[in-house]
């Protein structure tokens, strides 16, 4: 099991020491162009949640790969690089040009851009040709079947899953406005888990594929539950900015709950939810 | 602005007292091993019940102790101001740069809330410094006892008329305030104020136009050069996380 940031829930250059305490860091989404982001305010607390609509900004390709790569490859910690665009292109020409990472994620599904929607396989195929790097999609559980989205990527040379991004939603301040700037943002936190448990253990089933869980884990138990419905890694997002410290916490955290749950490494976890039918009889 | 390293690792500190100064509550926690740091700088209180922590500068220092001024305006500031002796929270800071104390001739302005930083700026700088205080009423107002001897300015009549010339203008107030004083002081030192879910450079919610270009607040601040922030395009109200 390896413990990871969510993409866009910390910036190694600006934490080194939190990076550190991670098996890998994952940049915020890199697009081809540079973008400032959304218009402040970007945030907004929600009941256990909070709505974000950062716009994905970032510094560009360009930049990113002469400036902000080589500077994160003093860190000593793996890199995953997330990639976004607007079309297949975008992601595919970004692809082509990183070199050694230990991976690359597709951010298929930020619900700040314009989604595409349908398109994810041919984003995944496009990327596969353009690189041996292992490929991640991450997915949006907006989709109503995110396990088809998960067999279509498989499909088109996946090496894993991302599971999941943010939901949009939706936040009034006390005059009936709403409180982010561009209106809608993306829901992180606690109120995701379900969705995400959900989205880990379909996918799962569907694919095989090694799953990155994430959504809403605060706490060493919950990434029990994700390696539990498939997941084999997991990703800690909006529980890093109340708590920096929040990666040595919840590993030690997942260690007492294997230790719990009768389970000897997290690398056993992986899956071993039980099924409806044998965990609730009916009282006679 | 001065600049240290960031923390990476919250603390708990345990409630030493909390006081009624007007409609404020000053939330007095035990220091432990935290650093006070340099006025102006942020600490990340954990606000009991709620997910995010909230944002709050250094009001004042006492031998042992850290104290914060806190406004309850949302659930967050609500839920400290309803802390009692003895309870603790997660603490993580001093984050973010804080004011330049090498100034000639200082003087301090506040309006509001923004009052809370002011006692520890004036404790650092020695203890005659000159205060003007603005506030929307009398009731407010009672939060001047932490400044003695301020000069204070109530309802309509506003604080930036009371400034005189040849002074070091360090500020602290709401945003309309604040642009005031920088079209008029291009040089002094202003504490800013944006939502914040981190306060360490992790969720890029607290952007300000600063420089021409959004940037992070709890990297760059919350205190600034009147020069880098006067050409601020968006409206940054409070907005963002309720308080």
């Amino acid at each position: 099991m390896r413990l990871l940031n969510a993409s866009g829930c910390l910036d190694a250059l600006a934490a080194p020491q939190v990076a550190r305490e991670l098996d890998g860091f994952v940049t915020k989404t890199v697009t081809p162009l540079p973008r400032e982001g959304s218009a402040p305010p970007r945030i907004a607390e929600t009941a256990h949640g909070m709505l974000n609509s950062i716009g994905l900004a970032n510094p560009g390709r360009e930049r990113f790969l002469a400036d902000h790569l080589p500077r994160l490859r003093e860190l000593g910690v793996p890199l995953w690089v997330s990639v976004g665009g607007f079309c297949a292109e975008d992601y595919a020409e970004t692809c082509a040009a990183l070199g050694d990472v230990e991976a690359v994620e597709l951010n298929l599904s930020c619900p700040n851009v314009d989604e595409a929607a349908d398109s994810a396989a041919e984003i995944v195929a496009a990327c596969r040709a353009a690189t041996r790097l292992p490929l991640y999609a991450k997915l949006s559980a907006a989709h109503p079947d995110v396990a088809e989205v998960a067999r279509a990527v498989a499909a088109a040379g996946a090496d894993g899953l991302s599971l999941i991004n943010t939901l949009r939603g939706l936040a009034l301040d006390r005059g009936l406005r709403p409180v982010l700037a561009r209106g809608s943002g993306g829901l992180s936190g606690p109120s995701l888990k379900p969705v995400a448990l959900h989205a880990v253990a379909a996918c799962h089933a569907a694919t095989g594929l090694p799953i990155i869980g994430m959504g809403g884990i605060t706490t060493g138990r919950d990434a029990l539950e994700f390696l539990a419905c498939g997941a084999r890694d997991v990703a800690l997002g909006t529980v890093l900015f109340s708590d920096p410290s929040a990666p040595g916490r919840v590993r030690a955290e997942l260690d007492a709950a294997c230790a719990e749950a009768g389970v000897v490494s997290s690398d056993d976890a992986t899956g071993i939810a039980k099924s409806p039918e044998n965990s609730r009889k009916v009282p006679a | 602005m001065s600049s240290v390293p960031q923390p990476s690792r919250r603390s708990r500190s345990r409630v030493a007292g909390s006081e009624r100064v007007g409609p404020y509550t000053l939330l007095r926690l035990e220091r432990g091993a935290l650093d006070p740091g340099v006025p102006g700088q942020f600490f990340m209180l954990e606000a009991p019940g709620r997910l995010l922590p909230r944002p709050f500068s250094l009001c004042l220092a006492p031998p042992g102790e850290l104290a914060f001024l806190v406004d309850p305006i949302g659930p967050g500031t609500e839920a400290l101001c309803a802390l009692e002796r003895g309870d603790d929270i997660a603490v993580l800071g001093p984050l973010g740069s804080g004011y330049r104390l090498d100034v000639e001739r200082p003087l301090l302005v506040a309006g509001g809330i923004g009052i809370a930083p002011l006692p520890y700026l004036r404790e650092r700088l020695g203890g005659g410094t000159p205060v003007l205080l603005g506030f929307r009423s009398a009731a407010h107002a009672e939060a001047a006892e932490l400044l003695p001897g301020a000069q204070v300015a109530i309802g309509p009549e506003l604080v930036t008329d009371l400034v005189p010339d040849g002074y070091d203008v360090l500020a602290c107030g709401p945003e309309p305030m604040l642009h005031v004083v920088a079209e008029r002081w291009p040089d002094s030192q202003l504490a800013w104020e944006a939502p914040m879910a981190c306060g360490y450079g992790a969720c890029y919610g607290c952007v300000v136009e600063i420089d021409g270009a959004l940037k992070r607040l709890c990297l760059e601040g919350p205190v600034l050069d009147a020069a880098r922030v006067r050409k601020l395009q968006f409206a940054t109200s409070r907005g963002g996380v309720a308080a």
